[in-house]
């Protein structure tokens, strides 16, 4: 039997305000614990909140961006629950009314265009921090995070493989970070995703039972744990069982899901409209200021380079997935880089040093600047690709000009043939062997050869001046 | 006549994790089927022509700046906390 599997994403996202959405705290991250609380967020006795403006303007900003619907007047509701991690006992969140509604994006993935819908977006406030302490076996609540501005996205069940689940995901990521509502650092937890997954016979329309993933902890993680357990329900279906509704945790280190709790009914959160806060009600003037505010998004800046640069496609997706990194790029270009040139720079070695630094572009010394200097001058012939890398490692490392590194270090390329003939006819008398075995026909004795000439100069030596003597060394001799 | 059942009140009790005895069940359940009763008067009303409402103050959009103001002290927030460890809540273990 063939399945077709159904996935749907919860997304949640912190919002990149100063204060709290309902009180004046700080959100900033990495605070001694409980050192950004007061009675509003700790949940005391008669106390009121006051939305945040901004956090409202984000949530507008990120369901406009969306492609959403945004709702004329929405309010605010109480999720009642019981858990350490809110000292309410009840989440000021949006139930019937949210901010946004029937939204969508496109992904493109495996090489298919793909439109996700989004069935809401809206605004709530984030929980505080629990950590297990073993040796009282007893838990410690950190209410710093708690009251922080959250958005959830959730989509539609439109997406059909964990490939589109990773798309999705990076999709969603850059354009909250292009519109600057949210860092979406995963790993700080301003960016979390919780996954539903579920399989149906192909051609049957009702879905299956669901199965729901939590701690995703990277978008890689998602794509793991969704393709994990696509087979386990197919392989629980064609053995004839049966998939219960049930919350499963994703195990990194096993690489598997496991089963944390089967769910009963559904829950049941009590919701009412939340009597502490008035309703809200967003008029098209509000809208359009927040409209005007949207930068170029990912697509439209993808599209421009391939217009306007000749970026080819898949680099211009590259280029374009952090606002960061297309920041950079154009800054390149606009102070004289070769598009393509940067282009390649930046999708080859910068983000060869970035993934081996465990870092962000935001984090490297090199300037767009300086990269655009180092295009020119391997442009001009005063540095090889060679020296190229050893001007770019210093500068990622501690920044400054390509032409003042390359004459402090003097690094300058030598094109003179006068001086590289003598060191080539030096390396030609010192290796009998090799020409030898060039002319028996090893080709790979060529390549020795020009080696032994870098190695001499330092890596110095003009590599097509170097080719064109060592052939004409090889054929006098 | 009776709108609440005795499960509904065993269950509400249970999600805001309260216990009690048989006796004051039956009490609840008698109390709170009263109160909806009571509640029941307003469906007599027409309400056919009348927007749905949440508040009755007709007070839209109260909204503050996105201002950073001092918090409290940390032994003055974890002042009420019954146990309390390394700057942190403690509370009975939860595993999630």
């Amino acid at each position: 039997m063939k399945f077709e599997t159904i996935i749907g994403l919860e997304v949640h996202s912190e919002l990149k305000t100063n204060s709290k959405i309902f009180c004046g705290c700080s959100t900033a991250f990495g605070a001694p614990p409980n050192t950004h609380t007061c009675p509003i967020c700790l949940g005391h006795p008669g106390v009121l909140p006051v939305l945040n403006q901004r956090a409202v303007d984000y949530a507008i900003k990120a369901a406009v961006a969306l492609n959403c619907e945004i709702a004329e007047e929405t309010k605010f509701d109480r999720k009642n629950y019981f858990y350490p991690d809110n000292p309410k006992a009840y989440q000021i969140s949006q139930f019937d009314k949210p901010v946004g509604e029937n939204g969508w994006i496109e992904i493109e993935v495996d090489g298919y265009k793909k439109r996700i819908g989004i069935t809401r977006i809206h605004l709530e406030e984030d929980a505080g921090k629990l950590t297990h302490d073993d040796y009282d076996d007893a838990s410690l609540v950190d209410f710093n995070r708690v009251g922080t501005p959250l958005i959830e996205i959730v989509s539609e069940p439109d997406i059909r493989t964990p490939n589109e689940a990773y798309a999705y995901l990076e999709k969603l990521k850059a354009i909250l970070q292009y519109t600057e509502v949210s860092d979406c650092k995963m790993e700080e937890g301003s960016l979390r995703c919780d996954a539903n997954i579920s399989l149906r016979p192909a051609g049957q329309e009702e879905f299956g039972t669901k199965a729901e993933l939590k701690n995703l902890n990277s978008f890689t993680n998602v794509q793991k744990g969704l393709a994990f357990e696509e087979k386990r329900q197919a392989e629980v279906l064609l053995s004839g069982g049966e998939i219960l509704q049930e919350t499963r945790r994703w195990n990194e280190d096993k690489k598997e899901t496991i089963l944390m709790r089967i769910k009963e009914g559904s829950d049941d959160y009590r919701y009412f409209p939340e009597p502490d806060l008035v309703n809200l009600y967003i008029d098209h003037e509000w809208i359009d200021r927040i409209r005007g505010g949207i930068p170029e998004l990912p697509d439209a800046r993808k599209q421009r380079y391939i217009n306007d640069w000749n970026i080819p496609a898949y680099d211009a997706g590259v280029l374009t997935q952090t606002k960061a990194m297309a920041d950079f790029f154009e800054e390149s270009v606009e102070v004289g880089a070769d598009a393509k040139q940067a282009a390649n720079w930046l999708m080859g070695e910068v983000n060869a040093y970035l993934n081996s630094e465990g870092i962000e572009i935001e984090e490297i010394k090199m300037t767009p600047k300086g990269l655009a200097g180092m295009i020119k001058l391997i442009e001009d012939g005063t540095i090889s690709g060679k020296i190229a890398k050893k001007v770019f490692n210093e500068m990622m490392k501690n920044g400054g000009e390509a032409k003042q590194i390359v004459e402090d270090k003097g690094l300058v390329q030598i094109s003179d043939e006068g001086q590289l003939k003598a060191i080539v006819d030096n390396i030609l008398d010192n290796n009998q062997q090799s020409i030898d075995d060039f002319k028996n026909g090893k080709d790979k004795a060529f390549g020795f050869l020009v080696g032994q000439a870098m190695k001499e100069t330092k890596g110095k030596a003009n590599p097509q001046v170097i080719n064109k003597l060592i052939k004409e060394g090889l054929e006098s001799r | 006549m009776s709108k609440i059942t005795k499960e509904q009140v065993e269950h509400v009790a249970d999600l805001a994790r309260l216990s009690f005895t048989e006796a004051e069940i039956e009490d609840f359940t008698n109390q709170m089927s009263k109160v909806i009763d009571y509640a029941e008067v307003l469906n007599e009303l027409d309400t056919e022509n009348v927007e749905p409402t949440t508040h009755v103050m007709d007070v839209r959009n109260v909204l503050r700046e996105d201002n950073v103001k001092p918090s409290l002290q940390r032994e003055e927030a974890l002042k009420n906390a019954p146990k309390q460890k390394d700057g942190q809540f403690e509370v009975p273990s939860v595993l999630d």
